[in-house]
């Protein structure tokens, strides 16, 4: 039988434990399931391999895939790849960490309590917030939880989200606010950022929050300026949701007013994953404090005066509020977060600094080069940070498959997302893409247009 | 002597670093040629100075100061701590996997896919549903998938005015929190003397405004739901379905199914169930499966196969869209995955079978030295009552602080809310019988010590790196992030 080195009790354990219980036999701890919902047959399941066998399955499986260490990738869309430092996985792979659970003992989770508390304030330093909890599932959750979070605040059921943010996460948004019954409107694009004109028109006293990326879908860093004061005349507020390896560079939300900062945190040391696990970041202004969703780190003292941690204002929480709770989550991506605080520690604001500005001047670089080309053009005007939309002279796909004979990973096709943009694709230069391979993308694009 | 750890941000020095990076080879440009002036950040980040060595001293120290099932019995009722096989770890790991672009082409990705494929096909043998996605990140967030599909559903029927979600009192947070995050209303279900849901409560509740019924089977009490054919008619013929919170399936493998019991909607949290790793408070997974009638509204895209090609279908009109960015935790998922291969069908009802035979010992066991309502045979958990305790000076808390001392990590504590003083036991299938012999001789002994001095107890735990924490004034004046002086 699989599995028999996961199940320590042997037979004679199995008889004795029976007397002690004060039953004959197993089926009679099943006598309280009526007969007529067993499950009289054995389960059709593959035959249970040995840990040998499953390994060599799985790398099987893994072997048919093509991925970041074996191709060059241009490859975002919320998704990066950029350095992973060595250190990251051999704290998360520490198993005090990894086998435990969510911290109701705080006594006994220190370690993950301080970790976290740790990742709130570097959060909060990054965005200029007051506070972040310690996750959310992903991006378009965090954007999804951060909009409900508006509606909680205000009392109003409406938002407004850029059609500039990620449309991965205004699906994620759009369907949690179809479930719940509330209105969501899309501000229009010019060309390829927000056209803060139209909001002055489309902003009223029913609206609870305006969403906007930053930078954009589609890299392009918006000019957020003044953009706070229109949402705020109206009472409403101003989410912003931003890639966090941008901001050592770029001018920290909190600076141009806004009130939630949300975004993907995959970029700070997570390996893609084929898309999960990722991070959700959420941070706040004190006074949405108690509209945040999930898991809080907060400080304390213990019985001796000793600083100590523990989850904290959980009167917010499902466990406690259950159905007047601000949200459901419960299981987060703590050790993701922990992964991400890891990074920051290790980069430091020097290395922060450097990943941002190698990926502008890549990004720039290849920007340039590409765009020089006979038939490719910047799709937008405007100034990227590591993502640029480029009008290729030929199907995406067709272009992608091509790369990838050369073991290049090309650019994201935009045209599902947007429909009026026909043979545009997304190129992201991460800090990892050198002038070689750079000019290697550059050189087949030339020959395949 | 107990002492505090100190903070990232109170260590390091202005210059020290902790990375490498290659120089950047492309000609260089002025930031401000490159990036808009108004939108930079004008002063330097403010983040640790660290070297390498400090952070990994560090973490290392934390990771010291906490408690994970490799340290030892994790008892925490609903959650099944069981233990996390290390080659999960090392086969989610591969390049080939854990390095994959979630946009790549379709063909380039056949392994994950095919990897989805597969476990879609167990898990819906496991539980007898029709089709799964495994977009949902955690198990709460299957809960608001499954509401969601169900919602789409009496929606396409033109079934509009269905806005209420019956809950039995014994459900987790989740399952209300959820009700809420859905827009729907929550009815509350009493329990009868026995601990099932009290049917004629039932009766009275549903009507046609009955969207669904949330069920956790065997509930948080540990108990089987003896009369669910019923429920399940009487839900149904009022038009409503009925949802499956799959957090307990570790009790029934193989014994039966919800798709069997007449459930519409599932959802399972593998990192339970399934033995992938809790990870601090997560990452987890929650799949949901649903039976064919629903499957049109599932999230999109589902993982089809035609011609030996595995694809992405996002053909699916009636979907109710994305819950997630991309496809779910398919790092979480390969985990599972590789311990259903592992596990095969006995050994998933082996599981259960010991996951049984130990929560019936260790309550046999217990109910020596305290109360345990609800007396008959249970599946994967019961529950403790503390009342008495309590009344002589120390509750289900004191207890558990107590146990921290005695190298356990304690039951959940003061939940399911309708037994006083709970303790929540899950002892899960990968405990040996000495483990469990022994954590009931440090209940025994929390027992006498309660005798004895109570006092003493309830200013528990002694061993730990830190007393007890001060959880009222943190609360009271929250400080929730680091701030220079």
């Amino acid at each position: 039988m699989g599995g028999n080195h996961y199940l320590p009790l042997s037979d004679v354990d199995r008889c004795d434990m029976l007397k002690e219980i004060g039953v004959d036999s197993i089926d009679d701890l099943f006598s309280d399931i009526p007969q007529e919902v067993r499950f009289k047959r054995d389960l059709d399941l593959p035959p249970a391999m040995s840990e040998l066998e499953a390994i060599k399955h799985l790398n099987y499986l893994a072997a048919k895939n093509k991925h970041l260490n074996n191709c060059t990738s241009f490859m975002g869309a919320g998704v990066y790849d950029h350095f992973i430092p060595s250190v990251i996985k051999h704290i998360t792979g520490r198993s005090e960490f990894y086998t435990s659970y969510t911290p109701y003992q705080p006594e006994i989770s220190q370690g993950i309590l301080q970790a976290i508390f740790e990742y709130q304030t570097m959060i909060c330093q990054l965005t200029g917030m007051d506070v972040a909890n310690a996750s959310m599932y992903d991006g378009g959750t965090a954007v999804a939880e951060g909009a409900i979070m508006g509606v909680g605040a205000t009392r109003r059921s409406k938002a407004l989200v850029s059609r500039s943010v990620s449309p991965f996460y205004r699906a994620v948004l759009q369907n949690y606010f179809n479930s719940r019954g509330l209105e969501l409107e899309e501000i229009p694009l010019k060309d390829g950022s927000t056209d803060f004109s139209k909001l002055e028109a489309m902003i009223d006293d029913q609206v609870a929050s305006v969403v906007v990326q930053q930078p954009n879908f589609f890299g392009l860093v918006e000019d957020l300026d003044g953009v706070a004061e229109i949402i705020h005349k109206h009472k409403a507020v101003m989410i912003v949701s931003v890639d966090p390896i941008s901001l050592p560079l770029l001018k920290a939300p909190a600076d141009y007013g806004a009130d939630i900062v949300v975004g993907e945190g995959q970029s700070l040391g997570v390996p893609p994953s084929f898309g999960g696990p990722l991070l959700g970041i959420m941070s706040a202004r004190n006074k949405f404090v108690r509209q945040l969703p999930g898991r809080i780190a907060g400080e304390t003292v213990d019985s001796e005066g000793n600083r100590g941690f523990v989850l904290t204002l959980q009167t917010r929480e499902q466990h406690i509020r259950r159905e007047k709770a601000s949200s459901n989550i419960c299981s987060n991506e703590a050790l993701v977060a922990l992964a991400a605080a890891v990074y920051m520690a290790s980069m430091g604001p020097q290395g922060m600094r450097e990943v941002a500005e190698q990926c502008v001047q890549k990004a720039a670089y290849a920007c340039e080069k590409i765009s020089a080309l006979d038939g490719y053009d910047m799709a937008f005007k405007g100034q990227n940070f590591k993502e640029f939309a480029v009008k290729v002279p030929a199907k995406p796909e067709q272009l992608n498959k091509q790369l990838l004979q050369k073991s290049i990973l090309g650019g994201v096709d935009v045209s599902p997302f947007y429909p009026e943009m026909e043979n545009t694709m997304l190129f992201a230069v991460t800090e990892k893409r050198t002038r070689e391979e750079i000019d290697t993308l550059v050189r087949e694009l030339e020959g395949l247009k | 002597m107990r002492k505090h750890k100190a903070l990232l941000f109170e260590m390091g020095r202005a210059g020290r670093c902790g990375y490498s990076l290659p120089s950047s080879d492309v000609p260089e440009k002025a930031v401000d040629e490159l990036l808009p002036g108004n939108m930079q950040r004008k002063e330097q980040l403010e983040l640790p100075e660290l070297s390498e060595v400090e952070v990994v001293r560090h973490y290392t120290e934390l990771s010291t100061r906490n408690f994970g099932v490799d340290t030892g019995f994790y008892p925490l009722g609903s959650c099944t701590m069981k233990y996390n096989p290390k080659v999960n770890e090392e086969v989610a790991a591969l390049p080939g996997f854990a390095f994959m672009h979630p946009c790549q082409p379709e063909d380039t990705a056949q392994g994950a896919l095919e990897l989805y494929y597969n476990m879609e096909q167990s898990l819906k043998e496991l539980t007898g549903m029709d089709r799964f996605t495994m977009q949902p990140a955690a198990g709460a967030h299957g809960e608001l998938t499954g509401l969601m599909v169900i919602q789409a559903y009496h929606r396409h029927r033109g079934d509009q005015q269905r806005n209420k979600v019956l809950i039995p009192v014994t459900a987790h947070g989740t399952n209300p929190a959820t009700v809420t995050m859905a827009g729907y209303e929550v009815i509350q279900i009493p329990a009868d003397e026995r601990g099932n849901v009290d049917l004629e409560a039932l009766k009275e509740a549903v009507d046609e405004t009955t969207s669904a019924l949330m069920l956790t089977n065997p509930s948080t009490l540990g108990l089987f739901e003896e009369e669910i054919m019923e429920m399940a008619k009487v839900v149904h013929e009022a038009g409503g379905l009925l949802y499956y919170d799959g957090a307990n399936l570790n009790a029934i493998m193989g014994y039966a199914r919800p798709g069997d019991m007449g459930f519409d909607v599932v959802h399972l949290n593998i990192h339970k169930t399934l033995s992938t790793p809790h990870g601090g408070g997560g990452p987890g997974s929650g799949p949901v499966g649903v039976k064919e009638r629903l499957a049109p509204f599932l999230p999109k895209p589902l993982v089809d196969k035609k011609d030996d090609q595995f694809h992405f279908n996002y053909d699916l009109p009636n979907s109710i869209g994305k819950v997630h960015s991309f496809y779910g935790n398919f790092g979480v998922v390969i985990k599972a995955y590789n311990y259903v291969c592992m596990m095969g069908g006995a050994g998933l009802k082996q599981a259960s079978t010991d996951a049984v035979l130990n929560a019936n010992y260790l309550a046999s066991l217990l109910q020596k030295n305290y109360y345990i309502p609800y007396d008959r045979i249970r599946k994967h958990e019961f529950v403790v009552s503390a009342k008495p305790e309590k009344k002589k000076g120390a509750g289900a808390g004191d207890i558990a602080k107590a146990l921290l001392d005695r190298g356990f990590h304690p039951p959940t504590v003061y939940f399911p809310l309708i037994v006083d003083e709970a303790l929540m036991t899950e002892p899960t299938d990968t405990e040996s019988k000495e483990t469990l012999d022994n954590y009931a001789r440090a209940m025994e002994e929390i027992a006498r010590a309660i005798e004895e001095n109570a006092e003493k107890v309830a200013a528990s735990p002694y061993n730990t790196v830190v007393g007890r924490l001060d959880e009222v004034r943190a609360a009271r004046s929250p400080v929730l992030r680091w701030q220079k002086e």
